[in-house]
């Protein structure tokens, strides 16, 4: 089905999307002109296929669980946030906080993201590949974030069990965040993932993994001066 | 928050249409800033008078025109609302002590050969109408739509501030070391109107292009001595440059086709541009100037 946000409100589709008519059960839509639009696709409960054919605003596919959505654009501020699964899949590039807070599924960046993305990632795996901006994984808790290209200054700052893997150049580490060794289960891991996000010109043996130091998760007596 | 978008044309083709392209962005940038809006247009022009924007706040038109015609011989006065736009070869120094001197009750909102200058509190897409910014025409633009955090919803609050000849600067963000700085700026000679804290970075800029840096190098020394979060938009004569600090917090996104630059916090502002889903889009990175013209 065709859902046109030129023509209907945003609050309308996203109705339509999140209760679908089971008499029909017509589970593919395609969403033109989203003109850039906040929430497209937030709070999806439901397995669907959805094709948004342009540039999306803020918090697309927020929340996001069981739907299957590719937008064929870019993406604002904190694209498939809190998704809890489900696969989001942009084909442009995404602004800051991608995937922030997510639980689960899985989030594919065709282009960049920018700063912060993965903030606080509670287990969603993200691949990007192109490169990533400042501060990405910050505070990250769980999951994996994979980038084939660059990531900018503080990666995986104060991260706890997330795994990076960076392809290119870190220009700086975070606080607690340290290189790891890549263990054969790593590399499965790796394998899978790039395979899942269709790519096949890089081998996980190329890739580096980064991971927490677990030096912050205990309160040092040495630091009491700093308080 | 706020609402800041901007607009230069690489090429002519699209100069009558500046304005109506610009109020499209203004007024899809509401939600970002209901407060008050405004907005600064540039033409290119060669004559040796000057354009003064001045609001004129309660005074009544027609005794304020028939009072400075009798001060000044060689004007012609556009009225749009409560702003008029003067244009004469008086210049500045002088015009403005005489404004101030005569007419306590008008403010100066910018002054220039080339910029045109408009701002008033209220809903951005009245603001737009009251000034009727789709009938302009020009080279490039930039506007604002506030949400006020730092300073009172007035229009001496309100964006885009013009503190030098030409110059104009709109924010999305707030400054923390605005007080001390303004203070510095004092003493340098600038002269301030509000207590607002982008009025600060604009004397900032035009401190630093009176001394002859160019834009694109203010803007660089401006992420070592501007602390807060911003991304400014500023316009001169013949540039146009955007800058993020070096945080980022504050959103911006740029779209370049070969006949124009847009810059606006948010995608949906320019989602009516001609040609715009072809336009090379991105975001500006943290702490890099980009800047065209000169």
């Amino acid at each position: 089905m065709k859902l046109d946000l030129k023509k209907l409100k945003l609050r309308k589709v996203n109705e339509q999307l999140q209760n679908i008519d089971r008499k029909i059960n017509d589970r593919n839509f395609t969403i033109i002109n989203p003109e850039g639009n906040h929430a497209v696709c937030a709070g999806l409960t439901e397995e669907l296929n959805i094709n948004i054919k342009g540039h999306v605003g803020y918090y697309c596919a927020g929340m996001n669980q069981k739907a299957n959505i590719t937008i064929e654009g870019n993406v604002g501020t904190g694209v498939a946030e809190n998704m809890m699964s489900g696969k989001v899949h942009v084909k442009g590039n995404a602004s800051q906080s991608a995937g922030a807070t997510a639980h689960g599924g899985l989030l594919v960046i065709d282009g960049d993201a920018s700063s912060r993305c993965g903030i606080s990632m509670k287990g969603i795996d993200i691949v990007v590949k192109g490169s990533v901006g400042h501060m990405s994984g910050f505070m990250s808790q769980a999951g994996n974030l994979v980038v084939c290209g660059d990531a900018g200054e503080a990666l995986g700052d104060s991260l706890y069990e997330t795994n990076i893997y960076i392809r290119g150049r870190v220009r700086s580490l975070g606080a607690d965040c340290v290189e790891k060794k890549m263990d054969i289960k790593h590399i499965k891991k790796l394998n899978l993932l790039l395979k899942k996000a269709n790519i096949k010109n890089h081998k996980a043996e190329n890739f580096k993994r980064y991971g927490s130091a677990k030096k912050l998760y205990n309160f040092k007596i040495d630091n009491i001066s700093n308080y | 928050m706020c609402g800041i978008v901007g607009i230069y044309l690489k090429t002519k083709k699209f100069e009558k249409k500046l304005g109506k392209m610009l109020s499209g962005m203004l007024n899809n940038m509401e939600s970002r800033g209901p407060d008050s809006a405004g907005f600064a247009v540039y033409t290119n022009s060669d004559k040796k008078e000057y354009k003064y924007s001045l609001c004129i706040n309660n005074l009544d038109f027609t005794k304020f025109k028939k009072d400075i015609s009798k001060k000044i011989r060689n004007l012609k006065l556009n009225q749009y609302s409560d702003h008029i736009i003067v244009k004469t070869p008086e210049i500045p120094k002088k015009f403005i002590k005489l404004i101030n001197k005569e007419f306590p009750e008008v403010s100066i909102v910018g002054y220039g050969r080339s910029i045109e200058i408009f701002k008033q509190v209220g809903n951005p897409k009245d603001v737009v109408k009251k000034f009727n910014l789709e009938s302009f025409s020009g080279t490039h633009g930039i506007g604002h739509t506030r949400m006020a955090t730092e300073s009172a919803i007035t229009t001496d609050g309100s964006h885009p501030y013009s503190t030098g000849e030409d110059e104009c600067l709109v924010h999305n963000g707030s400054l923390s070391n605005h007080n001390n700085l303004r203070r510095e700026l004092k003493k340098k000679g600038n002269t301030f109107t509000s207590e607002n804290d982008t009025e600060v970075a604009a004397g900032y800029v035009s401190n630093s292009l009176a001394n002859n840096n160019s834009l694109k190098n203010t803007l660089v020394s401006g992420l070592k001595d501007l602390d807060g979060f911003y991304t400014f938009i500023a316009g001169t004569r013949k540039g146009f440059a955007v800058v993020r600090d070096e945080i980022a917090c504050k959103p911006a996104v740029i779209a370049e086709t070969k006949n124009y630059v847009a810059i606006a916090s948010e995608f949906q502002a320019m989602a009516h541009l001609p040609d715009v889903n072809n336009a090379k889009i991105f975001e500006p990175e943290p702490g890099i100037v980009y800047s065209w013209g000169n």
